[in-house]
This record gives C-alpha cells, structure tokens and sequence, in this order.
C-alpha cells in the first residue's frame, strides 16, 4: 500500500520535473527581461514541491499511525480506565493477533468487538492517508507550477532544499548514536537496581551466575566490572606492544626509505590486511598461535592455559598494524618536503632528520592513529571470544587465560536470557563502561591531536 | 733540471692564485632529470667572500644549478650530475665525499622560510646538536645567540626564545632561517629566492644581511629580480635555457653586458 505511494511520488515528481522545465523555457523564449533560473531549476523545484512534502507526511504518518490506533482501540476496550499498561499492551497484542488471524484461543465478544473497531480504524487511517498525500501532491504540483516565471529565483530555492537535506544527512549518524546511548543507559539503570553501582564498579569478584531457585548451591554471583576491565587493558596492551612499534617503523620505511616500486606493492598489501574478517583471525589465533605460546609457555616453565592472553593480544595487535601504519604514513608523508630539505640542508642524516623533524611533526597524526587504533582493540570481539579465555581472572602472566568485556557481553547474551534477570542486563552494564572507555580514548585522541598539531 | 718558459711560470702561477680564490668551482656541469637535460656543460666559479647572483628567467636552470652545489640535487628522484665540482680543490661527487658533511660546510636558505616547528631555541641549536659543535649548554646557548646576532634578529627575539618558530613573521622566519644555517657555521651560503616571500620592508632587512654575511662567508643566491642581483652581489651569473650566458662583474653587467641576450633579459625585453 505505502510502496504504491512511494512510487507514485516519484513518478509525479519526476512528470512535474519535466513539465516544470518545459513550461520554464517556454516562458524564457522571446521573453524581454533576462531570465533569474535555467529551466532545470524550475523543473527540479516543481519536482521537490510536489514530492517532499507528501513523502514528509507519509514518513511522519506510517510512523504514528499505529500508537494513535492503538489508543483509541485501548480505549473503546470496556473498563480500560481501570487497567495498568502492562495488561493494556497484553490486551492490544491479543487483538492485533486476532486481527491478523493468528487466533490461539476463542476470542472474548469484547476482544472481538475491539477487533472490528481496529479494522475499521485501520480503513479509515488508510483512506485519510491517500486522500491526504493525494491533496498535498497537487497543492505542491500546482504552486510549483504555478511559481514559474523568468524572475522566480528557482536555482535559490532549489539550494536551500538541498542544504537542508544535507543538514538532516549529517545529523541521521548522531541522532542514531543517541538513540543507542539512551537504549544502553536505560538498561544499564534497570541492572543498577538490582546490583549496586558500587559493587559493579569496584567489585573484584565476576561470577555473573544467578540461582535459578533459591536455595541453590551456586547461589550468589558476583558482578565486579574490575576483573573484566582488567583482561580487556591486559589483551590491549599486548596488542598495543606488538602493533605501536611494528605500525609506526613500517610507515617511517615507506615513506622515508623504500624506492616507489615496493611501497606500490606493500602499501596496498598492508592495507589488505585491514580488510581481512576479524574472525579469520581469531581462527588463526585460537588454532595456530594460541597452540605455540602453550609450548612456548611449558617450555619457559610458566604456567599455561589453552587459550592464553598473549595469543589474543599479539593476533589482535598484527590486526590493527594496518590502522597504525596508514595514519602515521598519511601523517609523515603530509610533512612538507621543506621541512625535509631544511634538515638535509644542515647536514643532518636521514636518521636525524626523522627522529628530530618528521616524527615531531607528524607525532600528532600518529598519536591519533595510536589511540585509534587502541579504541579499536578495546572494542574488538571476535578474536578474543574465540582465542581469550571465559573465566574473569586478575593475572599478568600473559600465559594464563583472561576475559573481556566483549567477551562476556557475548557470553551473557548468548542463549536464553530473560530480561529482568541480572545476569543478562549485565551485559548492557558492561557495554556502557566499554562505551565510556572508548568514548574517553577518542576524546583523548581529538584533544591530543588539536593540541600538538604543529603547524608548518 | 726542467726549466718552464716564463709564460707558463706566470700562467701556473695565475692558475694557482685564481684557485685560491675560488671557493667553488664548478666545471662542464649538466644536470638530467630522467631523460630531460635541464643544465648544460655550465662553467662557473664562485669566489671567496664575494656574493655571486644568478639570474635568468623561469626555469633556466639556476636553482638547479644552486642545487648542485650542495648536492641537494641528491634527494630529487632521477636527477643525474655529471661534470666536476670543486670546494676548495676537492671534487664533492666524488664517492668517498660524505654528502652530509659537504652540506655542514655548504648550507642553504630556501625560497620559502621554511623554520622546523619547534622554539626558536630549538630552530637553532638543531644544527650544532647534530654536528656535535656544543660541549655543554652555555656552549649552545653562545652559539645559538651568535648565529641569531648575525641574523640581526636577536633583539627582536631575545625574549621568546621558547616561543614557536612558526609563529614569527615571514621575514623574521627568513632570517631565522638563516641565523639556522650559519649556527654550524658553514663556509658557503646557499640562498635559493630568499626574498621571494617576502614583502619589500623584510626584503630590505635580509639583503642588508646578505651584505653583512659576506665578510664571513661565501654566498651565492638565485633571484629573480635584477634590483636585488645588483643591490647585494659583486658577481652576476647570467642563465638561460640551461646555459650559462654570461659570468662577469655585476656593474659592468648592468651597464655594459658582454653578450645581448644579458642586455635584453635586464632591459626586460624577454623573461
């Protein structure tokens, strides 16, 4: 039903487009004074007056339509003033099932006289919807048509849509990001009122199970956030020690030191790497790394386990080499050659000419490149549900298993889970610290980038 | 016993003593880019103390020229010198010549100030840093207020020394840019359109410099404006299509050059 309004928008948009253009040049030929728009301007201003206003409206109205009827149905439903909402939204899902034919259980007479009410509520929003968009269609047809004229100003108006659909594109991503904040702090507050924050924050105990009965033997859980934080900043500072020096001596290289034909190949190559799933990783982490640091590990006489943090984190860390190596390449090659030529030209070698010129002028660029690829790692999942450990242990033999945050909001996620049960709700705790971290990381990165940032 | 003939006594003689005065020589230089020639067998000296200007219209080759003097030429990818060039009798593309001390001893301004981003302390010391030319930080901070005295910028600076290199204008720029490279005290000053960038009041200021350098060191700066070539230079170099036209005494090229593409290029007939 709606789809056939969407087309019939666009084509009634495009036929005004056309009929626009064509009435602009016939009013432009043997006119006297000059003429303000080209007549693709009128035709496309026609064209958004007939069409955007209608498809507002239709997006505003499928958006609404549902909550109004419902009301309205809740309403006419006898007694309904004595009910909570909890039992209302039963009573509406039972009359949207009916009405849709899914029928359980003989309907009441009142659940079925709610039913007709429903349809016929649902007809009319239907037919006021057409008539409606119909109207408003032809009212946008005809000023746009009728606006035509050598002095309209139609390129200005034209522009202004266009900006203002520009301004609505760039604030889709943050309206979007809100929405998630709100959806993970409102979950977050329900797991709040069931565990303290305190106990959360600064518990050092993570046993995230609840007794299914009361007087069961594993009884209490535990949720203290500092185990998981720690496996997380345990697994990241691996990767940061493998990545940080690998990325950035790799960069000084290709741009510095290796002829073109080589960074043609590497280059690319490189940035390949940046593209491979991080669940191949974790496939080569879980089955090849993870096995050699066991017996890297015996061998050392360190105590072992399976799945230790060193295979995660060094896997991760070859993960994000790629993010390190590209922004500090795009940083060192942005150093003007000036500053290249300055140096040489007081007899400074190659080497002292990027530790003391080019790295300090591209140190803001790396930096970012540091913390962004830090945020990275803090968030990555898929390597360490399958190569980290289950079990929250505060360990720093990077031998012996630890857990992530990712990976016990996956855990905690997985299978049955109820939602007003403490042991899933967690999970939406410990995104929001994760969120909060990352948060913090990238404000650091902005801050640290806007500070430094030497100009040359 | 070989006895020589007076002639070649004197001509020996003459030989030597020109040598001696010629800090640089540079004989039957050509310059390639990949396949493209852009300097051709150019023969040119550069005299102690003295400073030599080279003019000639865009792209004639004098900054190349300029260029090889220093070897900076060496960063360019598919550049190629041929010919000789000397420093004090010396040939500097010879393969045991180490190009980084060839440059402590030949230094360069470029057309645009180009100061490091860091304090104007740091702009400075950087060159005496490198070469080891400071035993300690009174040392340093000696060289570092010589180097911005002959600059003849201490006075305008002396009280920001910490304060960004960037942040001075682009004429103080210039001159600490110059400050930088005498600091390591270099025999020869390479100027490439010092003034370029610069506005006339700043302009005024380095060409006064490039004067006073001149006791101390030898100069030689492309530019591009005739005024300025005959304002600070005691040699003019003439270059055009990536030949050397005509080397003489800048007064006698100003006012009776030898060859008449000189005369037409400075009367701004072609250029």
């Amino acid at each position: 039903m709606s789809g056939y309004l969407l087309a019939i928008l666009a084509l009634a948009a495009l036929v005004m487009h056309f009929v626009g253009s064509a009435r602009a040049r016939a009013t432009q030929n043997g006119a006297s004074e000059k003429t303000h728009s080209r007549p693709i301007y009128h035709g496309l201003n026609a064209a958004i007056w007939t069409g955007v206003p209608a498809f507002i409206f239709l997006l505003l109205w499928l958006a609404g339509q549902n909550s109004v009827i419902n009301q309205l149905v809740v309403a006419s439903f006898p007694g309904s003033e004595s009910l909570d909402a909890t039992t209302r939204s039963l009573i509406m899902s039972e009359v949207r099932q009916v009405a849709a034919g899914n029928i359980f259980k003989e309907p009441t007479p009142e659940i079925q006289a709610a039913v007709t009410h429903l349809k016929s509520l649902q007809q009319i929003s239907a037919i006021a919807m057409v008539a409606v968009i119909a109207a408003l269609m032809a009212i946008g047809a005809f000023l746009g048509y009728k606006v035509i004229g050598n002095r309209f100003r139609a390129r200005h108006s034209v522009e202004r849509s266009v900006t203002y659909f520009m301004m609505f594109s760039s604030l889709v991503a943050i309206v979007t990001t809100l929405g998630i904040i709100a959806s993970l702090v409102f979950e977050a507050l329900q797991f709040f009122a069931k565990v303290p924050i305190t106990e959360f924050l600064f518990g050092l105990r993570w046993e995230p199970q609840i007794a299914i009965r009361a007087d069961q033997v594993a009884g209490q859980g535990a949720f203290g956030v500092i185990p998981v934080l720690f496996g997380t900043f345990v697994i990241s500072l691996i990767s940061m020690i493998v990545a940080v020096p690998t990325g950035i001596l790799s960069a000084i290289y290709l741009t510095e030191y290796a002829d073109k034909r080589f960074r043609a190949v590497i280059k690319p190559l490189l940035e390949i790497l940046a593209g491979v799933p991080t669940v191949v990783y974790g496939f080569f982490a879980v089955l090849t790394v993870a096995p050699a640091v066991r017996s890297l590990g015996i061998s050392l006489g360190i105590e072992s386990s399976p799945n230790s943090a060193l295979a995660a984190g060094a896997v991760m860390g070859v993960m994000i080499i790629p993010f390190i190596s590209s922004l500090s390449d795009d940083a060192l090659a942005a150093v003007p050659t000036a500053m290249r030529e300055g140096s040489f030209a007081l007899g400074a070698t190659k080497g002292e000419t990027i530790r003391k010129v080019l790295l300090p002028a591209a140190l803001p660029g790396i930096v970012g490149g540091v913390l962004l690829a830090l945020s990275r790692a803090v968030g990555e999942t898929m390597i360490v549900v399958m190569a980290a450990g289950l079990i929250a242990k505060m360990t720093v033999n990077p031998f012996d298993a630890v857990t992530t945050v990712t990976v016990q909001i996956v855990t905690l996620l997985i299978g049955d889970s109820e939602f007003d049960n403490p042991k899933t709700l967690a999970a939406f705790a410990l995104g929001l610290i994760l969120f909060i971290v990352t948060l913090i990381l990238n404000l650091i990165a902005l801050r640290t980038v806007r500070k430094y940032r030497e100009k040359y | 016993m070989n006895i020589m003939s007076e002639a070649a006594v004197e001509k020996a003689l003459d030989q030597k003593m020109s040598d001696a005065n010629f800090k640089m020589v540079g004989k039957d230089v050509s310059v390639y880019y990949g396949e493209k020639r852009a300097l051709f067998d150019v023969n040119l000296n550069v005299r102690k103390n003295t400073v030599t200007a080279l003019i000639g219209p865009s792209g004639c080759g004098k900054s190349t020229f300029l260029r090889t003097l220093n070897r900076m030429n060496d960063t360019i990818e598919g550049c190629r010198v041929t010919g000789k060039i000397t420093l004090d009798q010396s040939d500097i593309y010879d393969p045991s010549v180490d190009v980084v001390e060839l440059r402590a001893r030949v230094g360069m301004v470029f057309q645009k100030p180009n100061p490091f981003p860091k304090s104007i302390y740091e702009n400075i010391a950087y060159g005496p840093r490198i070469h080891g030319l400071s035993r300690n930080k009174s040392d340093l901070d000696q060289i570092v207020e010589n180097s911005l005295v002959k600059a003849g910028l201490w006075n305008e600076v002396k009280d920001r020394l910490l304060e960004p290199g960037t942040g001075l204008s682009g004429g103080q720029q210039q001159r600490l840019c110059i400050a930088r490279a005498v600091a390591v005290s270099p025999e020869v000053i390479l100027m490439d359109e010092p003034c370029s960038a610069l506005d006339p009041i700043a302009t005024a200021k380095v060409e006064e410099l490039i004067h006073e350098l001149r006791a101390n060191f030898t100069i030689v700066i492309v530019t591009h404006s005739m005024q300025q070539a005959a304002r600070v230079s005691q040699r003019t170099a003439m270059f055009h299509l990536g030949n050397l036209v005509e080397e003489n005494d800048t007064d006698k090229m100003f006012t009776n050059p030898d060859d008449q593409r000189t005369q037409d290029y400075i009367m701004g007939r072609f250029g």
